[in-house]
C-alpha cells in the first residue's frame, strides 16, 4: 500500500467526518427552524443573521454546563455509553459512495472511503451496534426511567431491524450485490430502485424512523413520560453526544435511503453533464445532487416529526411485528416471483 | 337520562377500517396540513425591536403626573399604598418649604415614593384610589433586570418629565 493512497483516504475520511458533523450540527438548527416554520413561528434568530450561529452557541452551552456523574452509576460504562453512540453513528458513513471517481490534480480519486463487498451488511451491523450506546447509557445510569427506556429502545430497534432487513432482501434480489457502490452504479440516470421497490422503500423508511428513534417512534426518549429516557442522568457534553448521535444517525440513514432507493449521485441528464463539464466538475455535481437528496430526507424526517404524534408502545410493536414484517415478507415473495417470471421469458 | 341541553353527542367507537389501520392516508393528509403552514405568515412579534400595539386601557408602568404648571400632583396621602393589594407602594411624606412652591402643588408632598415592580400586579387600584389624579399606569412594559433591588422604582423613574423637557 503506497503512502499516496493512505493520504488520499485519510483526507477523504477527515472530510466526510467533518461534513457529517457539520450537517448534524446544522440539523439541530434546521430542526428548530423547521419546527418553527411548521408552527407559524420564527425559530432561533438571535445568534448571527437568521440565527445561523445557534449551533455554535448550543455547543458552547453544552461544554459550559456542569458535568454530573451520579455516584451510584457505573462510572466507566456511564462514560462509554455516549461515546459508543456517537462512534457507531459516525462510522456508518465509511461505505457510502458519495460520488463517481473525480479527477483532482491529474489523479482519479474515488469518493468512497472503502468499497467492501458487503456494504449493506456493514451498515446494518453498525446500526445494530448503535443500540448498545443507548443500552449501556441507560443501564449505567442506575435510574429506573433510564433503564426502562433503554429496554424500550432495545426492543424497538431489534423489532424494526428485522423488518428493515427483510425489506432490503427484496432489493438485493434485484441488484444481486451487497456492495453499495454497485447498487448505486446500477441506478444510472433515473433508473432508481424506488420505482421497482416502492413498498420496500416504504418499509425501509418507516423502519429507519424507528432505528433513529425519531418521531413517531421516539419512545426511547419521550420527554413527558420518561423525562428524556435513557439520557435522563446525562448532562453537559455527554448529553450533547447522545443528541448529536441521533442527528448523525439521521444523516446516515438519509444517505443510505438515498443510496439504496433514490439513486445516490445519479440524476436524469447525468450523461450530458459528464460529457460537457469534464471529469472534475461532473462527479462533484453528482455529489451535490446526492447531498440535495440527503437534505431532502433530513427535512422529511423533521416534517414527519412535527406532524405525527407518538405511537403507543403496543401500537409500535403491533405495527412492527404484525404489519411491517408480514408486508416485507410478502414483498420478497412478490419480487421473487416477478424476477423468476422475467428470467423465464 | 334525556339530555336537557341537546348538546350531548353520542360517540361510537367503531373498530378502525383497513384504510385507517394503514395509517398512511391519515399521515399524508396530516403532512399536507403541516406543509401548508410552512408558507403561512408567522404570528411572532419580534419583541424588543417590534412592539405590539396595546389596547387603550393597557396597564403598564406607573407614572407620577404633574399639573399644567409642571408641579407634582402627589400629596403623599397614602391612599394608593392603602389600596394596593400587593403592598408594593411605600412613600415618605414631607412638608413643602416656601421656596419649593413651583415644584409641588400642595403643602405636602412625597419625599420618597417607591413601587416594587416585582410585587406590583398592575391591577390599577392605585390609579382608582388617587384623589389627585397623580398616578396612572400608562407606561410601557416594565423592563427586565438582573437584581431584585433594581426593581424598586423611586421617584427618579416614576415622576413624569417636566413640561419643558417634554417638548
Amino acid at each position: 500500500m503506497d503512502t499516496g493512497f493512505i493520504i488520499e483516504k485519510f483526507i477523504l475520511v477527515v472530510v466526510i467526518f467533518a461534513i457529517s458533523l457539520v450537517i448534524a450540527m446544522y440539523s439541530t438548527y434546521a430542526e428548530r427552524k423547521v419546527a418553527a416554520f411548521l408552527q407559524d413561528r420564527l425559530g432561533p434568530d438571535r445568534a448571527g443573521p437568521f440565527g445561523i450561529l445557534q449551533p455554535l452557541a448550543d455547543g458552547v452551552k453544552m461544554f459550559m454546563k456542569e458535568e454530573i456523574i451520579p455516584t451510584t452509576s457505573n462510572r466507566w460504562l456511564f462514560i462509554v455509553g455516549p461515546g459508543l453512540a456517537l462512534l457507531c453513528a459516525c462510522i456508518g458513513t465509511a461505505v457510502i459512495p458519495w460520488g463517481t471517481p473525480v479527477l483532482i490534480a491529474g489523479k482519479t480519486v474515488s469518493l468512497q472511503v472503502t468499497d467492501i463487498n458487503v456494504g449493506v451488511l456493514y451498515i446494518f451491523g453498525v446500526v445494530s451496534l448503535g443500540v448498545y450506546g443507548v443500552m449501556i447509557g441507560g443501564w449505567a445510569s442506575n435510574n429506573k426511567y433510564s433503564l426502562l427506556s433503554a429496554i424500550r429502545a432495545a426492543s424497538q430497534n431489534i423489532s424494526y431491524e428485522i423488518a428493515m432487513g427483510l425489506s432490503i432482501i427484496a432489493l438485493l434480489l434485484m441488484t444481486n450485490t451487497l456492495s453499495l457502490k454497485e447498487i448505486v452504479a446500477q441506478q444510472h440516470g433515473l433508473n432508481w430502485n424506488v420505482w421497482y421497490q416502492p413498498l420496500g422503500f416504504l418499509i425501509f423508511m418507516v423502519c429507519s424512523f424507528a432505528e433513529t428513534n425519531r418521531a413517531p417512534f421516539d419512545l426511547p426518549e419521550c420527554e413527558t413520560e420518561l423525562i428524556g429516557g435513557y439520557h435522563t442522568e446525562y448532562s453537559s457534553m455527554k448529553l450533547g453526544f447522545y443528541l448529536f448521535a441521533e442527528y448523525i444517525n439521521m444523516f446516515v440513514s438519509s444517505a443510505v435511503m438515498a443510496t439504496l432507493y433514490f439513486g445516490g449521485y445519479n440524476y436524469p441528464g447525468m450523461d450530458w453533464i459528464a460529457a460537457h463539464w469534464g471529469p472534475t466538475w461532473a462527479p462533484l455535481f453528482g455529489t451535490a445532487i446526492f447531498f440535495g437528496k440527503i437534505v431532502f430526507f433530513i427535512f422529511f424526517f423533521m416534517w414527519v416529526r412535527w406532524t405525527i404524534p407518538r405511537f403507543r408502545y403496543d401500537q409500535l410493536m403491533n405495527l412492527g411485528w404484525k404489519g411491517l414484517i408480514p408486508l416485507a415478507i410478502a414483498n420478497i415473495i412478490i419480487t421473487g416471483i416477478v424476477i423468476a417470471i422475467i428470467e423465464k421469458f | 337520562m334525556e339530555s336537557l341541553s341537546n348538546k350531548k353527542k353520542v360517540l361510537e367507537q367503531k373498530p378502525l377500517s383497513f384504510m385507517e389501520r394503514m395509517y398512511l392516508p391519515a399521515i399524508v393528509k396530516g403532512m399536507g396540513i403541516t406543509i401548508s403552514h410552512l408558507f403561512k405568515k408567522e404570528a411572532t412579534v419580534r419583541y424588543p425591536e417590534v412592539e405590539r400595539e396595546f389596547s387603550t386601557n393597557f396597564r403598564g408602568m406607573h407614572s407620577l403626573k404633574r399639573d399644567e404648571n409642571g408641579k407634582e400632583r402627589c400629596t403623599a396621602c397614602g391612599l394608593c399604598a392603602l389600596s394596593c393589594p400587593a403592598e408594593a407602594i411605600t412613600m415618605i411624606a414631607a412638608e413643602r418649604k416656601p421656596e419649593e412652591k413651583h415644584l409641588y402643588r400642595e403643602e405636602k408632598y412625597a419625599a420618597t415614593y417607591e413601587i416594587n415592580m416585582l410585587r406590583c400586579i398592575f391591577c390599577g387600584l392605585c390609579e382608582e384610589a388617587c384623589p389627585k389624579e397623580a398616578i396612572y399606569l400608562d407606561g410601557p412594559i416594565v423592563p427586565a433586570d438582573y437584581l431584585r433591588k433594581d426593581f424598586i422604582y423611586g421617584k427618579d423613574k416614576l415622576v413624569e418629565a417636566p413640561l419643558e423637557m417634554k417638548k
